[in-house]
């Protein structure tokens, strides 16, 4: 992780001043038919913040993050990004400066790593089909910026070195890596990362620890969801719980890892007569149960 | 052609190795012969294939092209004569004959064995063809059985060669690697073990060995002979004037090719063409332009308009399906308004707005233009839709365009396009002067009308394919390619779908309109049958998109290739006339069942079909275009000399 080799681009602050909302979800009602999938959510994102999103499966996580991206338009509630209300666009909500990444890995699998990063790059260059055709000398000077920069951020995930390789022919780590690196290719004041970690072994889930908070020193906040609990308490400022379409309970590690009502969420209320004392590897055992199922949420719009 | 070859990285079977001048250490061959007796039978049955061709074949010179004559072949005797030549030459290489080894980089026996099936199939085809023609074996004179069976004893002395390919052959008693399938069981396994060794010939083959350093100018003489020969072989396809000389050019060049491709040339001339590529595009254009000059009439020019009217539209279409991934079923109308904007302002007696005769830019600016409004209007509200629902809508309004044409005649509508008797009496293009519809002498040479014609459209599909790579290679381009792969990661990714896909729409409709313009004064008239979804002729929507398709999606060389042959073979086989849409049927089965990326593929899809068992190294060098460039080098021979014909 080559945090120091990045310089500040444009699109992260310069000097990031922490507590100034970025992000600010304001009641947000997600409905599907019948179902409320998302009921009256309020998040806010600060500048400099890592922010994780936790919730049993089927809890609305993915559907919120939808929401925010614009993949959905929520039924009901405000979305707004440095105090401008979000387009339900994806496009124009990554130009606003908030990118993402998907539960089950997006990747243009026959595109190369380069050119991944390239299309990250879409909103930050402006050359259309006139310029591409004439090829003038703003259109070489774009493509070697937009090069340059794609391979910085090859470089800043450690994928330098398969820049030519087609997607489709990496290892699942470095997909992973390299769907974080196309977002940040977008140079986005906010990163959302859904289950940056599923599927992987410890040794890269303590590499992806890395990457985030090298991502939080470049300027840009994140919000993560996911299921491996020690990954989320070792590494957000602020935990949100999701269940059942609203937001249980907000606040640090700590209060978070304490709350009955998220114990009970996860395993259930304790019947009567129950041990009082429940094994803590059982709740270990529960996490990475919990953590290996991911199947059942679709990130599809 | 492509090659299947495995990429670099894999361990590479030494093929001197496997060759050695000793009975080999490697697979045994499908047939039981030493190896001596072998490479004599083989190297024996191909020079005798070769001498066949300048025997006398058959008694009367009732069968086309003139196969009486000893001393000198005729017509079919030439693919004969051509294909032994061939495997002589292979089979010399693979023994390791000093001077001949560069044939033969990567798997010698195996591509022994497909020059001298193609021997077999050409003599054979033309042997029975004789036979059921002029009614019965007995008129074949000596020569014609000598031939016949100098082919059959090529390819069995080649299927005594031990194979060099990768994984094939029959296991050696007792080898503890044998493979369980290839050895078991006796008789009732027999064609299971005969495809376990021809696995060895046709499978998958080893990298060519690394080429020797040469000067530069050796390199630059290769890309010119192959160009040459290329050229050569198109032109000789195109004056094949019987259907007969046709299928044995086809049998011929297939194997050739595929003999060529397993050989290691393919991939040799792709090297090759990748570090000297601006002079391989010059020569490919140069051929292109030299291509009426080698014709003596007029109607092989003709032929070669109308292939490259039919290429430049297919090269559109190819952006819009190719390159972005969007199913146009109803593409061919895009050609007809430009063809029918032409038309009118050609200052046609019949056009509606008589007395407009532009100039050939203006006329071809808006024919262009036409496509393109034309295009965004029909985009614009079709391209809401994606995947299936896309393609029935566009299928219907290309059928609207060709029924509204049709009923544009003053009678039920405004009188735009003089309905089913469309707009005759185009007059020829002049260019500063210089009348299209005039031969000119340049020197002791005759330019005919459609060579006119056919140079003019050589500029036209410059254009186009300037187009396409520039716009390929591009921010732009690589949207495209993003919403073909996933259209919602795409989205998430800033691009803004809906207008970059509109774009692609709007630029393919543009360059069909830009050939269209050119097409109505090539045929003198436009009227509304051809602009169909399927039909037997040429340009329609069915066969565009088979062009791209069969040719290789997102390449500039594919479509261009499948243009010409879906050209050519209806256009050269009148006998098969009523079986033609079968055929092709049959064809595109038959592709997409072993090739689904296409003759030419690039070099992602083929990676995306076949997957190599091992990690595959780097695809592009930097700065190549995205998932579009001809890979060069896999356009070699016939496909370059297409690229410009």
């Amino acid at each position: 992780m080559t945090t120091a080799a990045t310089p500040h681009t444009p699109g992260a602050p310069a000097a990031p001043a922490p507590g100034t909302p970025l992000l600010e979800a304001t009641d947000v009602v997600m409905r599907f038919g019948g179902l409320t999938a998302v009921d009256g959510v309020s998040l806010t994102v600060s500048e400099g913040e890592i922010i994780g999103l936790i919730g049993p499966n089927g809890a609305g996580k993915t559907t919120f993050f939808n929401c925010l991206t614009g993949l959905y338009v929520p039924t009901q509630g405000r979305v707004s990004y440095r105090g401008e209300t979000l387009p339900p666009k994806p496009f124009k909500v990554t130009a606003a400066g908030v990118a993402r990444t998907f539960q089950n890995i997006r990747l243009f699998n026959n595109m190369t790593v380069l050119e991944n990063v390239l299309v990250g790059r879409h909103t930050r260059t402006r050359e259309g089909l006139f310029s591409a055709l004439v090829r003038g000398p703003g259109y070489h000077r774009a493509e070697r910026e937009s090069r340059e920069h794609a391979r910085e951020m090859l470089a800043f995930v450690g994928l330098d070195h398969k820049a030519d390789h087609l997607a489709r022919n990496l290892p699942y780590g470095e997909q992973r890596k390299l769907e974080i690196a196309r977002a940040l290719a977008s140079e986005p004041g906010l990163l959302l990362l859904d289950e940056p970690t599923a599927g992987m072994n410890p040794q890269e889930t303590r590499a992806t620890r890395e990457l985030v908070l090298a991502i939080r020193e470049r300027g840009t906040a994140v919000l993560v969801i996911e299921h491996d609990m020690r990954f989320i308490f070792s590494l957000c400022d602020r935990v949100a719980v999701l269940v059942q379409g609203k937001k249980l309970v907000e606040g640090s590690s700590e209060t978070v890892q304490a709350d009955e009502r998220v114990i009970a969420a996860y395993l259930g209320t304790p019947y009567e007569g129950a041990p009082p004392d429940e094994d803590e590897a059982e709740v270990v055992a529960a996490e990475q149960a919990a953590g290996a199922e991911q199947t059942d949420e679709e990130t599809t719009a | 052609m492509t090659d299947t070859d495995i990429t670099p990285g894999t361990p590479d079977v030494p093929v001197e190795a496997t060759t050695a001048r000793t009975e080999p250490a490697g697979p045994r061959p499908l047939l039981p012969l030493p190896l001596t007796a072998a490479r004599a039978l083989t190297l024996a049955g191909a020079v005798a294939t070769a001498a066949s061709a300048w025997l006398s074949w058959t008694w009367t010179s009732a069968f086309p092209g003139d196969l009486t004559v000893t001393g000198y072949p005729g017509g079919l005797q030439w693919e004969t004569f051509a294909a032994g030549l061939l495997t002589a030459l292979f089979a010399l290489s693979g023994y390791g004959v000093r001077g001949l080894r560069w044939l033969t980089p990567a798997d010698p026996h195996g591509a022994t064995l497909l020059a001298a099936l193609g021997g077999l199939a050409t003599t054979w085809y033309t042997v029975i063809a004789i036979a059921t023609e002029l009614g019965g074996l007995a008129n074949l004179t000596t020569g014609g059985w000598i031939a016949a069976v100098a082919s059959l004893l090529a390819v069995l002395g080649a299927l005594a060669l031990p194979p060099t390919g990768i994984g094939g052959g029959l296991p050696r008693r007792g080898d503890p690697d044998a493979r369980p399938d290839a050895d078991s069981g006796a008789g009732a396994n027999a064609v299971q073990r005969a495809l376990a060794a021809l696995r060895g010939y046709l499978g998958r083959r080893p990298a060519p060995r690394p080429a020797a350093p040469a000067p530069i100018a050796v390199h630059y003489l290769v890309i010119l002979a192959v160009v040459a020969l290329g050229l050569g072989v198109f032109t000789y396809g195109i004056d094949a004037n019987y259907g007969e000389l046709f299928v044995g050019y086809l049998l011929t060049t297939c194997f050739a090719l595929w003999a060529a491709q397993r050989a290691g040339l393919l991939t040799r001339f792709a090297e090759l063409n990748n570090r000297h590529r601006a002079w391989t595009t010059t020569l490919a254009f140069l051929a292109a332009v030299a291509f009426p000059l080698t014709q003596s009439n007029d109607h092989d020019a003709n032929v070669g308009v109308n292939i490259l009217i039919f290429a430049t539209v297919a090269l559109g279409l190819n952006i819009v399906v190719g390159l972005t991934g969007l199913l146009d079923l109803g593409y061919v109308a895009f050609l007809g308004v430009g063809a029918y904007a032409a038309a009118l302002v050609s200052g046609s007696p019949y056009s509606p707005v008589h007395g407009t005769a532009f100039p050939f830019w203006a006329a071809a600016l808006v024919g262009a233009a036409a496509a393109l409004v034309f295009g965004v209007l029909i985009g614009a509200p079709t391209l809401r839709l994606r995947g299936d629902y896309l393609a029935i809508v566009t299928l219907g309004f290309g059928e609207i365009f060709r029924i509204a044409v049709q009923n544009l005649d003053g009678t039920s509508g405004p009188d735009v396009t003089n309905g089913p008797n469309g707009i005759p009496q185009i007059p020829d293009l002049s260019i500063f002067g210089f009348n299209l519809g005039n031969p000119h002498t340049i020197g002791s040479i005759t330019l005919g009308r459609f060579a006119n014609y056919y140079l003019l459209m050589v500029i036209a599909t410059v254009i186009v394919i300037a187009v396409f790579s520039r716009a390929a290679d591009s921010r732009i381009g690589r949207a495209w390619v993003a919403i073909r792969e996933d259209e919602t990661a795409a989205l998430a990714m800033g691009i803004n779908g809906f207008r970059v896909k509109l774009t692609a729409f709007a630029l393919g409709a543009a360059l069909a309109g830009l050939a269209g313009t050119v097409s109505a004064h090539v045929t003198y008239n436009v009227v509304p049958d051809p602009y169909q979804f399927a039909g037997p002729v040429a340009p329609n929507s069915a066969f565009l998109l088979a062009a791209v398709v069969l040719g290789g999606m997102g390449t500039i060389g594919g479509p261009i290739l499948g243009a010409a042959l879906l050209y050519l073979i209806p256009e050269k086989l009148q006998f098969l006339q009523n079986y033609r849409l079968l055929a092709f049927g049959l064809a595109l089965v038959l592709i997409m069942r072993f090739r689904p990326e296409g003759i030419i593929a690039n070099r992602r899809r083929q990676l995306e079909f076949h997957e190599p068992d091992d990690a595959p190294g780097p695809v592009a060098t930097p700065g190549t275009a995205i998932g579009t460039t001809t890979d060069p080098g896999e356009a070699t021979g016939p496909a370059s000399a297409q690229a410009g014909a």
